[in-house]
Formats: structure tokens, C-alpha cells, sequence
């Protein structure tokens, strides 16, 4: 049985995953060669290499840092996505779950001074209460959770806006958030000593391996326990679920609470670390919640394979803010990691595409032995 | 010269991933006659039909009209070469009178007014010259399924079509329908159209067709002339294999009422009137009650709010001395087990393993679940193959198959092993072998004739006549929402119960409002 390597799903969602990275990578290269041929090689191997193409070893570390600092907010969020996918449900309001996380965090880190614990928790909250109100549109007034999901993304960010230009918050003298060095050290996410292991990166905290036990406890969720069987079958079935005697009118809104709260934990991990400060004067819906979603099809809708996607989509997002800027406009780091993004989609596409090759060739090898035989 | 075959699809060959649905076929259909295409299912019939029809194209094989070689690659080539079909769920737009909907799509306008008086005029010939009476401005969601099928059929003929295939015709007709069917076929063949009757019921064939092609797992068995066979010959071509026709057992020994319905009322989901107006019945152990009725009056609703699908108007369910009105679907499962009448919306989910959907309704149990909440996959892995040795469940890979990639037959299997094994006072039975082939049929039957032996009380909602007759012990009819009589199986006769189903008689005074 030689031939069933292919057929193994893991495989073919790793081998799709690949493609469509590759095809992302390929277009993305003829995208920079066109609007400017001399330097397109070089462009894209600096987006694919990210922080290898810096000058020395600490640089190297320091920004390989960077990146792992901003891959654990966008993990959540694929997480988010993912486990609501998993129970039939598209979270498109991990953006807006987000941005309540980043709001609770912000807030109790900064307003109120608690540690960074609490923070957390806070985030959790708010994020698991948005979840749960598109959770119980859909459940009880069956609104779909796409709508009310996009909808809660923008009346959370002025919201977030609002509550964070507080003056006890907000920096009297710019449209972002007091730094939380200075504001409430307690509040910042404790680096455990990893700083040390990438130059002194104190973005590098205890949220980079908080984040990758969550992915595998969220696995574990999904496929060891009653749990998550049961939710899994609401997801895959609502009638038979019913059917069955399971409430799937809870299992919404808790499913859409917890994809809540991990986007929003996401959020506190990209606040709480430091690394950037919440810009009370945005108008636009922050993309990694959008991100996630990207990163939830390339992981092949596994939580472990999101670990990796997020990585890399992190990855070439930060590399493509490395391109030379003298040859290409500024917008192109964004356009080519969205182009590759975009791509990423395309998993299932290509999954499909292989299993029908797959068969139509098996068809001909049985065609030729009975041919043979015969 | 003129070729004696109307339509000929020789040794067709069609292959999907993984199996071949149609392994070298040949069919050849005479002009003027009326010819069967039997086939338990999954046999092959459909595809075979779609290839005619244009909607797959065949590996191998030629298909010939006239005797003349053609390609169908869609159905409008089909409809250019006069193929028509009435499918087994009719294609016609419920707020459109017979007439719009007879020539929608070959409308005749004149400076793009329709010319309606034309294709009356038309439609009225037709339907003298064939029998089929209908009422051109009824729209079709006031009229009976019989009239809606005959204005599939006039949708063939207005369009001039010479082939016309019927698709399980009979499946939602009463036996009084069904008569009036089988006579408008003949006269269609008599008039010269070639008819190609697709359907796994024996004595139809028997009565109608003038020859008959098997088909069995995708192969061409053969085609005989009906009048040279009989039913026991046909079953064992479709089945490979002796079939016992007539289900055998000892008369019920009724117990106690295990299942108490009082004065129950559902509302309907698509009208607003109720689907189920002031039924009352009571099921004792060991004895099989079957409601008998026509698809759609009433029965789904029934069976709803007497799981716990649906709420209750009004009414008391009692089971097992326990008022189980107000009950969840979880602690009524406790003492009912519930063989879904749609296997793919309530029964499976078809993307779960096979072990998976044999624990549906007792994964919380500790049996397969640990104190902290996590699977027993080994003790899960142990009982699902036990049913699946126990029920004779096939499948390409036992117990970690999906059941998505299962047969209908398996998958039905996989349902009732399941609800038959885990512990229950009463068996509730909705159309358990729908879409199953005679051999399975007659397994489910012994089923549930086994459970009624083991003292269990059984709830059989069955749309097949023979099934009714054959299997239940009483019967009661199901008419608009009402129980409108209660018959004996050993006194009652086909014709009796049809005139039940079709609401023109009725033993039960009409329901007051009590």
C-alpha cells in the first residue's frame, strides 16, 4: 500500500498548504517584477528570509524576536477562527473581539494599574461577552454571525477608541495610548528570561509559548473530549446534533464566547508586551483579526498547523517591510503579503484539485492492471 | 429503413472515483413500448440516466437515436432530441397555474406578449387525447400530487417529447393514483411514445411494462420480456440472490401501554394551520402500530413532536407512566430509540466516523467518556465494531470510515444497529427502509419483528403500502394531521387503506376541538 501516502489528509492538507504558498510567492514576485524588474529577485527573497537578511547575529535574533512577538497575537486569532470553524461557524469578529480585548487590557493595565494577569482575564471577559452577543443572535434570532460579526468589529473600535482616549490612558501629546513601561510596569507581560535568548528582546514574553499551548490545548479540545465532539457534531450537523439531544443553541454562543476570548487574549498579548501602543485615532479595523482567518486556511483548519501559518503569514508580513524602499513604493510590503495572504485561501481549492487528480490516476492504474490481467 | 429502437445506450460505461456506476450497460428502448429499467439502489439507474440526460458523459458507449449515433453533452440536447423526464421530485413553481408552468421555457409570444389562448388550446388537446385531466388555471399548490405528475407529464408532451422517462413515478401516489398512472402510460405507449419506468417495485413493473433491463451494482444483468417471468424471478436478477417476499410472523401479544399520545397538536412550519390536529393513540409492548399515510399529512410533524424536535400545541405525550410533554430530547431518548426519516438530516453526521455516529446518543454516557471529560477511544473503537459485526454494517475502512463515503444502505444499517442496541422502552420507526434495496427490507423487518417479540413497543411511520400490510399489527391512517381510522392488517385490503390515505373515508368522527 505504497500509493496511500497521498491519500493521508494531513499530508494533502500539508502538500495544498505548500502550494498555495508557493503560487502566492510566485505571484507575488511577478507583481514586483513588473513595477520594477531590477529588483524583484532580491525583493522577494528578502520577504521569504525576513530577519536572516539582517546585517548581524544579535540583529538577526532581535527581529526573528519581533516576529515571534507579533506570531502569538495572530496564533490567537487563527485560533479564534479556527475553533469556531470547526463548529460550523465563521468568527469574522475575531477583528472586533480583538479590539475589545485590547480595549480591557489597555484599560485595567493602564486606568486601574492591575497586573498583567488580570489583564488577561479582562481581555478574556470582554472578548468571551462579544462573542457570546453574536453567539446569541444566531442562536436565538437566527442573524447570521458574519453579520452581526462585522457590525460588532466597527462599534467595538470606536468604542475602543473611546474608552482608551480616556486622559488617564491616552498620551496627552499623540492619538496613542500611554507606553505601559512607564505606565504600569506590573501590567507588562513578564519575558520569563526568553529576552535574553533573542538579544534583550523584551518583546519576547511568556505569551510567544502561552500562545502554542493554547493551539495544543484547543486541539485537544476539539478532538479528545466530549466537548469537543459534541461541538464538532453541531458544527458538521445542527439537526442531527439536535437530533441527538445536544443543545446547539448553548453550544453557539459558547463556541463563539471562547473564539471570543482567544482573539481577545490575542490582543492583550500584542498590547501587554509593549510592543505597540492602541492608536485612539484609527478608523480602520485592525487587520489581524482578518489575518487569522488567512492563517486558519493555510494551518489546513488545524490548530496545530496554525502555529506554523501564523508564523510564516507574520513572517513574510515583516519581511515585506524589510524591501528596499528606494526601488519600490512603501505600499508594497502590504500588497505583496496580502497577495500571498489572499492565496493562502485557496487550501481547500487545491486539496480538491488533488484528490480528483489523485483518483483520476488511480482509475487509469487499476484501468491498465485489469487491462494487463485481461 | 426504420430502426426499430427509439433510443439505444449500448455499453455504457461510467466511472466515478473509486467505483464504476455503470460497468458496461446496454439499453435498448422500443418505439411504443413501455420499458422498466429495475435496480435495487445504488444499482446504477440514475446515472444511467443522467447520461441520457446529459448531465455526466460516459467513459465507453455510444448512445444512438432512430438508430443513428448522437452526443448529449447537456440536457438542452437531450430536450432538442425529444427526451423528457418526470423526476421523482417535480419541477414546477408552486405559485404558477398548470398552464404557466406547462410551458414555462417554450413560452410563444408576439412582440414579446404571451400567447396564452394557443397553448391552452394545445394542453386542452393533449389532455383528451391521453387522459390526463387536469385543471389548466389550478395552481399547483392547491392540487393533489397526483395532478402535479400529470402536469410533469404534459410538460413532456407539450414539448413534443418521444422518449419520456419516468423516475420512480409511483413512490408518492396513492394506490388509486397509481392505478390512474399505470393507465396513462399505457395510453402513451399506445400513441406511440417510448416510456422508460425506473423504479425497484416489482408489481408495478409486472403490470405495466412490456420488458424489463436489471441492473445490479452498477452491472447489465439482462432484459427479459415481463410476461415470460414473475415477481420471484425479477427480485432474485435485481438481488443475485432468493428473496423472501412476505415478511413471516406469530400474531403480537400485546402488554402494557408503554406509549400514551393525548389530544397532540403540532404546528405546521409551512402553513398556518396545524400539521397535526388532536391525535390520540397508544402503543402497548409488544406489538408494532404503524400510521399509514400519503407523504406530507402530517406524520413528519408527528414524529417531531413526539421526539422532542418540535414543541407542542397542545397535548400529552406519556411514556412509560412518565409525562414526558415538557421533556428534553436527551432524557425522552433515555426510553425511546428514534430511526430518523432522513438519514443525512437528523440520523448521521456524515462527516463523523462511523464509530463516531454509532456513540451519538450515548457519548456522555461513562461508558465512553472519562470523569474529566475526555473520549474513550478504545472502549469506543470496541462497541462500534461489535454493532457494526452485530448489524452487518459495510464499509471501506470498519469503524474509522466516514460515513459520508457509505452507501445508503450501510448508512441506514449503521442507524438502526444503533438505536436497536442501546437501551429503550420504545422504538420509534420512521420509514426505516427508505431507499433500501429488497435484501435490506427484509432485514429491517426481522428487526423490528425481533424487537416486538422482545416485548418493545414500535412506532412504524411507513409511506409503502406492502410494508404496512405486512409488518404492523394495527394500523392507523393518517390523513391532514388526523387519525382518520384504525384498521387490522389481516382484514384490510390495499384498495381499503387507499381510500383511508386519500381522505374519502374515514372511521374516527372528524376531530372537535376538545
Amino acid at each position: 500500500m505504497k500509493q496511500s501516502l497521498f491519500k493521508k489528509p494531513a499530508v494533502q492538507t500539508l502538500l495544498s498548504s505548500l502550494i498555495c504558498i508557493v503560487a502566492g510567492l510566485l505571484v507575488g514576485f511577478i507583481i514586483l517584477t513588473i513595477i520594477n524588474p531590477s529588483g524583484s529577485g532580491q525583493a522577494i527573497t528578502t520577504i521569504i528570509l525576513n530577519f536572516i537578511t539582517r546585517s548581524s547575529g544579535p540583529a538577526k535574533l532581535k527581529a526573528f524576536g519581533n516576529t515571534l512577538a507579533k506570531t502569538a497575537p495572530l496564533l490567537m486569532c487563527a485560533l479564534s477562527v479556527c475553533f469556531c470553524y470547526k463548529v460550523g461557524l465563521f468568527n469574522i469578529g475575531a477583528a472586533g473581539q480583538y479590539e475589545a480585548g485590547a480595549c480591557a487590557a489597555l484599560f485595567m493595565a493602564i486606568s486601574v494599574g492591575a497586573p498583567w494577569y488580570v489583564c488577561l482575564l479582562a481581555a478574556a471577559a470582554a472578548g468571551a461577552v462579544l462573542g457570546a452577543i453574536s453567539g446569541f443572535l444566531k442562536a436565538y434570532r437566527n442573524v447570521n454571525e458574519v453579520i452581526s460579526g462585522i457590525m460588532l468589529n466597527w462599534i467595538t473600535l470606536y468604542l475602543t477608541n473611546m474608552v482608551l482616549s480616556n486622559p488617564a490612558i491616552k498620551d496627552p501629546a499623540s492619538p496613542y495610548t500611554k507606553p505601559l513601561s512607564s505606565a504600569n510596569a506590573k501590567g507588562m507581560l513578564p519575558t520569563m528570561g526568553l529576552d535574553a535568548l533573542f538579544a534583550n528582546n523584551r518583546y519576547v514574553t511568556v505569551a510567544v509559548p502561552l500562545a502554542v499551548i493554547i493551539a495544543i490545548l484547543i486541539w485537544m479540545i476539539l478532538e479528545k473530549t466530549r466537548f469537543g465532539y459534541e461541538l464538532r457534531a453541531t458544527g458538521f450537523n445542527k439537526e442531527a446534533s439536535r437530533y441527538a439531544g445536544m443543545k446547539e443553541k448553548r453550544n453557539i454562543i459558547v463556541t463563539l464566547a471562547m473564539g471570543g476570548a482567544l482573539a481577545a487574549v490575542g490582543a492583550a498579548f500584542l498590547f501587554l508586551s509593549g510592543y505597540q501602543q492602541w492608536s485612539t485615532t484609527q478608523t480602520s479595523v485592525p487587520g489581524m483579526g482578518f489575518n487569522g482567518i488567512a492563517a486558519t486556511f493555510l494551518g489546513g483548519l488545524s490548530p496545530i498547523g496554525t502555529i506554523f501559518s501564523s508564523f510564516f503569514i507574520q513572517s513574510i508580513t515583516d519581511g515585506g517591510a524589510l524591501i528596499n524602499r528606494s526601488l519600490y513604493p512603501a505600499e508594497i510590503s502590504d500588497l505583496i503579503s496580502a497577495v500571498i495572504i489572499y492565496l493562502c485561501g485557496f487550501v481547500l481549492f487545491f486539496k480538491t484539485v488533488m484528490n480528483g487528480w489523485i483518483a483520476k490516476n488511480e482509475e487509469k492504474k487499476a484501468l491498465k492492471a485489469k487491462g494487463g490481467n485481461a | 429503413m426504420d430502426a426499430p429502437y427509439a433510443i439505444e445506450m449500448l455499453n455504457i460505461t461510467k466511472r466515478f472515483p473509486g467505483i464504476i456506476a455503470n460497468d458496461n450497460v446496454t439499453i435498448q428502448l422500443k418505439k411504443g413500448e413501455i420499458h422498466a429499467l429495475l435496480g435495487e439502489n445504488g444499482a446504477g439507474k440514475s446515472t444511467l440516466m443522467s447520461v441520457l440526460f446529459g448531465l455526466y458523459q460516459a467513459e465507453e458507449g455510444i448512445i444512438k437515436k432512430d438508430g443513428v449515433e448522437v452526443k448529449i453533452n447537456d440536457p438542452n440536447d437531450a430536450n432538442d432530441l425529444g427526451i423528457g423526464m418526470v423526476h421523482q421530485h417535480f419541477k414546477l413553481v408552486q405559485c404558477f397555474t398548470v398552464l404557466q408552468n406547462i410551458i414555462l421555457g417554450v413560452e410563444t409570444t408576439k412582440n414579446g406578449v404571451l400567447q396564452m389562448d394557443e397553448a391552452r388550446k394545445k394542453v386542452i388537446a393533449l389532455s383528451e387525447k391521453y387522459g390526463l385531466y387536469v385543471d389548466p388555471d389550478a395552481v399547483i399548490e392547491d392540487i393533489t400530487v397526483g395532478m402535479q405528475q400529470r402536469t410533469e407529464i404534459l410538460k413532456m408532451l407539450y414539448r413534443d417529447n418521444e422518449i419520456l422517462i419516468f423516475d420512480e413515478p409511483t413512490a408518492v401516489l396513492t394506490p388509486q393514483e397509481i392505478a390512474e398512472l399505470m393507465q396513462i402510460m399505457k395510453n402513451l405507449a399506445r400513441e406511440g411514445k417510448s416510456i422508460l419506468f425506473i423504479s425497484h417495485k416489482l408489481n408495478e413493473i409486472m403490470e405495466v411494462a412490456d420488458r424489463v433491463s436489471v441492473l445490479r451494482k452498477g452491472k447489465y444483468i439482462g432484459t427479459v420480456n415481463v410476461k415470460d417471468v414473475n415477481e420471484a424471478e425479477l427480485s432474485r436478477m435485481m438481488v443475485g440472490r432468493d428473496v423472501q417476499l412476505v415478511v413471516e410472523k406469530e400474531p403480537a401479544k400485546p402488554g402494557n401501554v408503554v406509549l400514551d399520545i393525548q389530544n397532540m397538536t403540532v404546528a405546521s412550519k409551512v402553513h398556518k394551520n396545524n400539521a397535526v390536529k388532536n391525535v390520540s393513540l397508544q402503543v402497548r409492548s409488544g406489538e408494532i402500530v404503524c400510521i399509514a399515510g400519503i407523504d406530507g399529512n402530517g406524520q413528519s410533524e408527528f414524529v417531531y413532536g413526539l421526539s422532542g424536535l418540535e414543541p407542542l400545541v397542545s397535548g400529552k405525550i406519556t411514556l412509560c407512566g412518565k409525562d414526558i410533554t415538557k421533556s428534553s430530547i436527551r432524557s425522552r431518548s433515555e426510553l425511546m430509540s428514534h430511526i430518523p426519516e432522513d438519514r443525512h438530516k437528523h440520523g448521521l453526521v456524515l462527516d463523523y466516523s462511523l464509530e463516531y455516529n454509532m456513540i451519538l446518543q450515548l457519548y456522555f454516557e461513562p461508558e465512553f467518556t472519562t470523569k474529566a471529560g475526555f473520549l474513550k477511544r478504545k472502549e469506543i473503537r470496541e462497541y462500534a465494531d461489535r454493532l457494526i459485526d452485530e448489524y452487518d454494517v459495510r464499509s471501506g475502512q470498519g469503524a474509522i470510515t466516514t460515513t459520508r463515503a457509505m452507501s445508503g444502505g450501510n448508512q441506514q444499517k449503521a442507524i438502526i444497529g444503533r438505536e436497536l442496541d442501546r437501551p429503550h422502552e420504545l422504538l420509534l420507526a420512521v420509514q426505516p427502509t427508505r431507499g433500501l434495496d429488497v435484501g435490506a427490507i427484509e432485514g429491517v423487518h426481522r428487526n423490528l419483528i425481533k424487537e416486538r417479540d422482545a416485548g418493545k413497543a414500535v412506532l412504524l411511520v411507513s409511506l409503502e403500502l406492502e410494508e404496512v400490510l405486512n409488518v404492523s399489527d394495527r394500523i392507523l391512517v393518517m390523513y391532514e394531521g388526523e387519525i382518520v381510522g384504525e384498521l387490522d392488517p389481516k382484514q384490510t385490503t390495499p384498495e381499503e387503506l387507499g381510500l383511508y390515505m386519500a381522505g374519502a373515508k374515514r372511521s374516527t368522527p372528524k376531530g372537535d376541538k376538545a
